[in-house]
């Protein structure tokens, strides 16, 4: 199970809390995250990343275990923590504005 | 055939408007004095516009969009009270293959992008930003058309679950459109309530076109235009900043235009435009309207200049022609005569259709105006909205 933690427009936007659950099965990285999470609440498809191009959106950044993974590549294992559900996988609106 | 005042407490108003931060929802009856507002709905994201539908006006379309999360289309079918967006019902959620769909916000480029003209000269990819307008078909609540940054039409015929492109406007020159200060946008959609086939836009700054076989093919319809500073080549078909047009619907061949500088109209569809700023303190601005029951009486709202945003001296004066243009009189009654800096945006001006007609109007310092008396004079809805991007009306009976 792992648990996935969105910033507060998107959860209003798919009608969630600030972190939902989600089944998935090994190799868990950050496309199957985004992909397991867009089946379950496809509002959410192109908010997070382009419809056509799958890129991360330029102002959403994502996390775990205090680390940005933001610039790593779709394909790459998130960490032990992540798959086992111990640590949240969060999805972050960047800061942005003065 | 009720009477005026028969026709007043019988009929409600709903006033839509888009903002920087969310969606209202203002209602009175039709005397136009006690207004209920709702809001803000889809609060902390920008809604470039809200439009209800002719055919069933609990139908109401909104764009939605951040700069962080990009584009949303939600849906109303029952006259703002909820909503939703499109194909998100539960029994919606799957598709022919058994999955998901969630497409409503899905809008793709027909085709090979391309590019378009860039600030500097150069050509820069066609990129969808968000969407800035949508008009829902004047006979069927499922179809809609949205114009959109980067500059471009896109039409749904299942109630915004699914969008596609018409590319023959971009294909019309579309090289040669530039962005101006605030984007590159389709933020006009004009349809023809005689002519099915038939439809307006306008682009800035792209300029106007019309099609009359339904999306297929567009031409320009910009002669008669004249922008010399921005485009020198005074025979250009595109390019012209054209801020906002409106019609008639009684005589859709006549139109107006409020282009970036200067007041104008065409008698034949476009196909020769004549300057009818005449006596405005300064024909820069950005919306114009037309009466509901008057085809020759019409709105605008003069701005400075494009390096000055805001009324001239502080006076926010709405100019009302009866004449279709040339002559026109400043509307002050209840409009701060001092001290106000507010911009009135393309999108932020419309009327209803009472006898006597309501004309309503938004400011970028968040007051949303109303006219009960064909602008004679004016009361302010709301007057600490977030900045006003758009206001639509629908007259319910």
């Amino acid at each position: 199970m792992i648990r996935v933690v969105l910033p507060f427009h998107l959860r209003n936007l798919a009608r969630v809390g600030a972190e939902v659950e989600l089944e998935l099965a090994a190799p868990v990285t950050v496309r199957a995250v985004l992909d397991a999470l867009e089946a379950r609440y496809p509002v959410l498809c192109g908010t997070i990343r382009d419809h056509d191009t799958m890129k991360r959106r330029p102002f959403v950044r994502f996390f775990a275990c205090k680390e940005d993974l933001s610039l790593e590549s779709p394909e790459t294992p998130l960490p032990p923590e992540v798959a086992s559900g111990e640590e949240p996988f969060l999805i972050v609106g960047a800061m942005a504005g003065g | 055939m009720p009477g005026k005042e028969t026709e007043q407490i019988m009929s409600n108003i709903r006033v839509l408007v888009g903002t920087k931060k969310g969606a209202f929802v203002l209602t009175a009856d039709g005397k136009r004095k006690d207004w209920k507002v709702s809001g803000p709905h889809f609060a902390g994201w920008e809604i470039y516009h809200l439009k209800g539908s002719v055919a069933d006006p609990n139908r109401i379309y909104a764009s939605q969009s951040s700069g962080w999360f990009g584009q949303i289309i939600q849906r109303s079918d029952d006259g703002g009270k909820t909503w939703n967006t499109p194909g998100s019902n539960a029994e919606e959620l799957k598709g022919p293959e058994g999955m998901p769909k969630g497409e409503s916000n899905k809008f793709v480029y027909e085709g090979k992008a391309g590019t378009h003209k860039w600030y500097d000269g150069s050509q820069h990819p066609w990129e969808f930003k968000r969407v800035w307008h949508i008009e829902p078909s004047l006979k069927d609540p499922d179809t809609a058309y949205a114009g959109v940054e980067d500059a471009a039409l896109f039409k749904t015929t299942d109630g915004g679950k699914s969008w596609k492109e018409l590319p023959g406007l971009r294909r019309t020159k579309g090289d040669l459109w530039q962005p101006g200060a605030g984007g590159m946008a389709v933020h006009t959609i004009l349809l023809d309530p005689k002519n099915e086939k038939r439809i307006y836009v306008a682009i800035s700054a792209g300029g106007a076109f019309r099609t009359d076989d339904g999306g297929k093919t567009w031409k320009p319809i910009t002669r008669g235009l004249k922008s010399p500073y921005e485009l020198p080549d005074p025979d250009a078909e595109v390019g012209h900043c054209v801020h906002r047009m409106a019609l008639h619907p009684s005589r859709p061949d006549v139109l107006f235009m409020q282009k970036h500088w200067d007041v104008m109209r065409t008698d034949n569809a476009g196909d020769q435009w004549n300057e009818v700023s005449g006596d405005l303190p300064t024909d820069f601005g950005f919306p114009i309207d037309v009466h509901w029951h008057e085809p020759e009486t019409i709105y605008v709202v003069p701005i400075t200049s494009d390096s000055l945003h805001y009324p001239p001296e502080g006076k926010l004066r709405v100019y009302r022609s009866k004449t279709g243009g040339n002559e026109w009189e400043a509307l002050t009654k209840g409009l701060p005569q001092k001290d106000c800096y507010v911009n009135v945006l393309r999108d932020a001006m419309a009327v209803d259709s009472l006898d006597k007609c309501g004309i309503y109007f938004g400011t970028t310092g968040g007051q949303v105006y109303c006219s009960a008396d064909s602008g004679d004079s004016w009361n302010p809805i709301v007057r600490d909205l977030p900045p006003v991007y758009s206001v639509e009306v629908q007259t319910l009976r």
